[in-house]
């Protein structure tokens, strides 16, 4: 690819990344960061074709280090965006929910998962 | 394995996939427009992410498996364990962290292709070794500064803006320094110097420490933005030098991300961004604020005052700051809210767009504890509202609600974009004391007469409240 072919990918994708991410509503920044954050570990390529075709053994550590990283980088930054997004995801329950007789078929998997701080109003 | 290397390097079938990557990556941040498409959205993103990953390794030539998989089994382990275990409260410094990673992978990679460069002998066209050096220096910067963002929010150093005498001048020899070392290796782009090089590397390190170091904790989620726009522009960056389409629009992506994000974070705190990252504000107690140790008038409540006021209202509004994330209080307001909904009260939440240590982080927060998103209303929707607002409650919020943003010109906060409590009919603040924000500045709010305070914990205030209410 030449450079002007790559500078003109560069300035479509700075106009595209400009018009879809301020469509995203500030209630969901904190995951966009993440989301986006884990994106930017697409730079574990670099690392596979340094290892990948690397020919020297202190390029074979830089390039393991870098590997590690941007596999971080992606495989955290996704799943962490992902526990997020769960989080909007679950269906606004009913607040009067204590006994069982609504429709909604309810999701004991998804419900369960909730830290501490529980109950203590009804006691 | 020869069988599994099937695809040529840079040509067709490579670009190709690699096109189909980065347009699942645009699609599933597209799907982030919304929260309930936003979690496949992501999905969609790293399914895009696993193409990559695997045209990649499907190229034609590649080997070193093992090293590969070492790389790969280390940094999925980490990557899995640190996000099962972080706590939503720890977000910020979470993505801080990630993103440090992601720069400090780009900075070795430009190492790697710089030491191949020399290796092979051959000129270093510029506009390989141009990206390479850009890459490099922000990839450090942004490694060093966001591991510096992360020890500061985790508590590992301290929060406060630490000046350095001469910073500045300081910084900017530095940048200086990096600039014409760059220079230099342009110009000797037939045989550039390997220990200039790691030179630039290791003066960029130092460059991220100084810059961060000096801000304050409440300003890091603007640096963590703005080093996620810098980490996106360095891996498009390493993607002009690997010639690797799915890099360029990937991190450009991130880099458009990064900017808006900072810009409106910047516009939502009424500073600029330089104004963020040199003035270390916060530091010395701003000029003009009211009351040096003097007590003004002010009302204070317990408990059960406060459960009466809210229970006997028609609308309550909970406006939510950082002290409610630092009280980890989502669950027991959220309990709160609930029982006055049980009492047919409407319980809307306003969120400032810094409300939390990062745009949008009070609303995961939230939503933890089950708050439904449509409850979650921004400034500019509420604030017409609070005129017919019976109570509105403040919770760990102090500056983004501090009438002297509007009513005085002198105010350090001037022109700050406030959530406008004091509209409404009583105001409770829940705070552990008086003191002030961290913009070092008095709240009138506090001293209005339809303002009673209630001096306690977030979460133990919350929880007293909602027993009280269940007793009226």
């Amino acid at each position: 690819m030449d450079l002007i072919t790559e500078i003109t990918i560069f300035v479509l994708a700075a106009f595209v990344g400009f018009e879809v991410i301020s469509k995203v509503p500030t209630t969901l920044h904190t995951p966009l960061m993440s989301q986006t954050n884990a994106i930017h570990g697409i730079v574990l390529l670099g690392g596979l074709i340094v290892v990948g075709f690397g020919d020297d053994a202190i390029e074979y550590v830089i390039g393991v280090i870098a590997i590690a990283f941007g596999t971080i980088n992606i495989v955290g930054g996704f799943m962490v965006t992902d526990r997020m997004l769960g989080m909007f995801a679950r269906k606004p329950k009913p607040p009067a929910s204590s006994s069982e007789g609504s429709s909604a078929p309810g999701d004991p998997g998804s419900a369960g998962i909730r830290p501490e701080a529980e109950g203590s109003s009804e006691g | 394995m020869p069988v599994l290397a099937v695809i040529e390097p840079g040509g067709d079938l490579a670009v190709v996939l690699y096109i189909v990557a980065f347009s699942l990556f645009i699609f599933g941040v597209r799907r982030g427009t919304h929260p309930t498409t936003a979690k496949q959205g992501n999905l969609i993103a790293a399914v895009g992410m696993a193409i990559a990953v695997a045209t990649t390794l499907l190229l034609d030539g590649i080997g070193n498996w093992g090293l590969i998989i070492v790389g790969l089994a280390i940094g999925a382990a980490v990557g899995v364990v640190a996000s099962i275990r972080v706590q939503m409260t720890q977000m910020p410094q979470m993505v801080a962290l990630y993103n440090g990673v992601g720069g400090g992978a780009v900075a070795l990679i430009a190492w790697s292709e710089i030491r191949h460069g020399i290796a092979l002998g051959e000129e270093i066209p510029l506009d390989q070794l141009v990206p390479i050096l850009f890459s490099a220096v922000i990839g450090s910067v942004s490694f060093w500064g966001s591991n510096i963002a992360f020890a500061k929010l985790q508590d590992l150093i301290p929060t406060k803006p630490l000046a350095i005498p001469g910073q500045q001048v300081i910084n900017a020899l530095l940048l200086a320094g990096i600039l014409a070392a760059c220079v230099a290796l342009g110009i000797n782009n037939d045989d550039p110097s390997q220990g200039l090089f790691v030179g630039v590397l290791i003066a960029a390190a130092v460059l991220g420490n100084l810059v961060v170091l000096p801000i304050g904790g409440a300003d890091m989620p603007v640096v963590i933005a703005l080093l996620n726009a810098f980490t996106g522009l360095a891996a498009a960056a390493a993607g002009f030098a690997l010639d690797n389409v799915a890099l360029i629009v990937a991190g450009t992506l991130v880099g458009s991300s990064g900017t808006i994000l900072t810009l409106e974070m910047a516009t939502a705190m009424n500073r600029s961004v330089a104004n963020i990252l040199f003035a270390g504000f916060g530091g010395a107690p701003a000029g003009g604020g009211a009351g040096d140790g003097e007590e003004r008038p002010h009302i204070s409540i317990g408990a059960q005052d406060a459960a009466i006021k809210l229970a006997y209202a028609d609308s309550v509004v909970i406006v939510p700051g950082y002290g409610l994330a630092v009280a980890q209080a989502q669950h027991a307001v959220k309990e709160m809210a609930d029982e006055l909904e049980k009492r047919g009260v409407t319980v809307n939440y306003a969120i400032h767009p810094v409300a939390g240590r990062m745009p949008g982080h009070m609303n995961v927060l939230l939503a933890e504890a089950d708050v439904p998103y449509e409850k979650l209303r921004e400034m500019d929707e509420i604030n017409p509202e609070l005129p017919r607002t019976d109570v509105a409650v403040v919770i760990g919020a102090n500056d983004v609600t501090n009438p002297a943003a509007k009513n005085d010109p002198d105010s350090p906060i001037a022109g700050m974009p406030i959530i406008e409590v004091h509209e409404a009919q009583q105001v409770i603040v829940i705070k552990r004391s008086l003191s002030p924000g961290f913009a070092g500045i008095d709240n009138d709010l506090f001293y209005e007469p339809n303002t009673s305070m209630l001096f306690a914990d977030a979460k133990r205030a919350a929880a007293e409240i909602a027993g009280e209410i269940t007793e009226l």
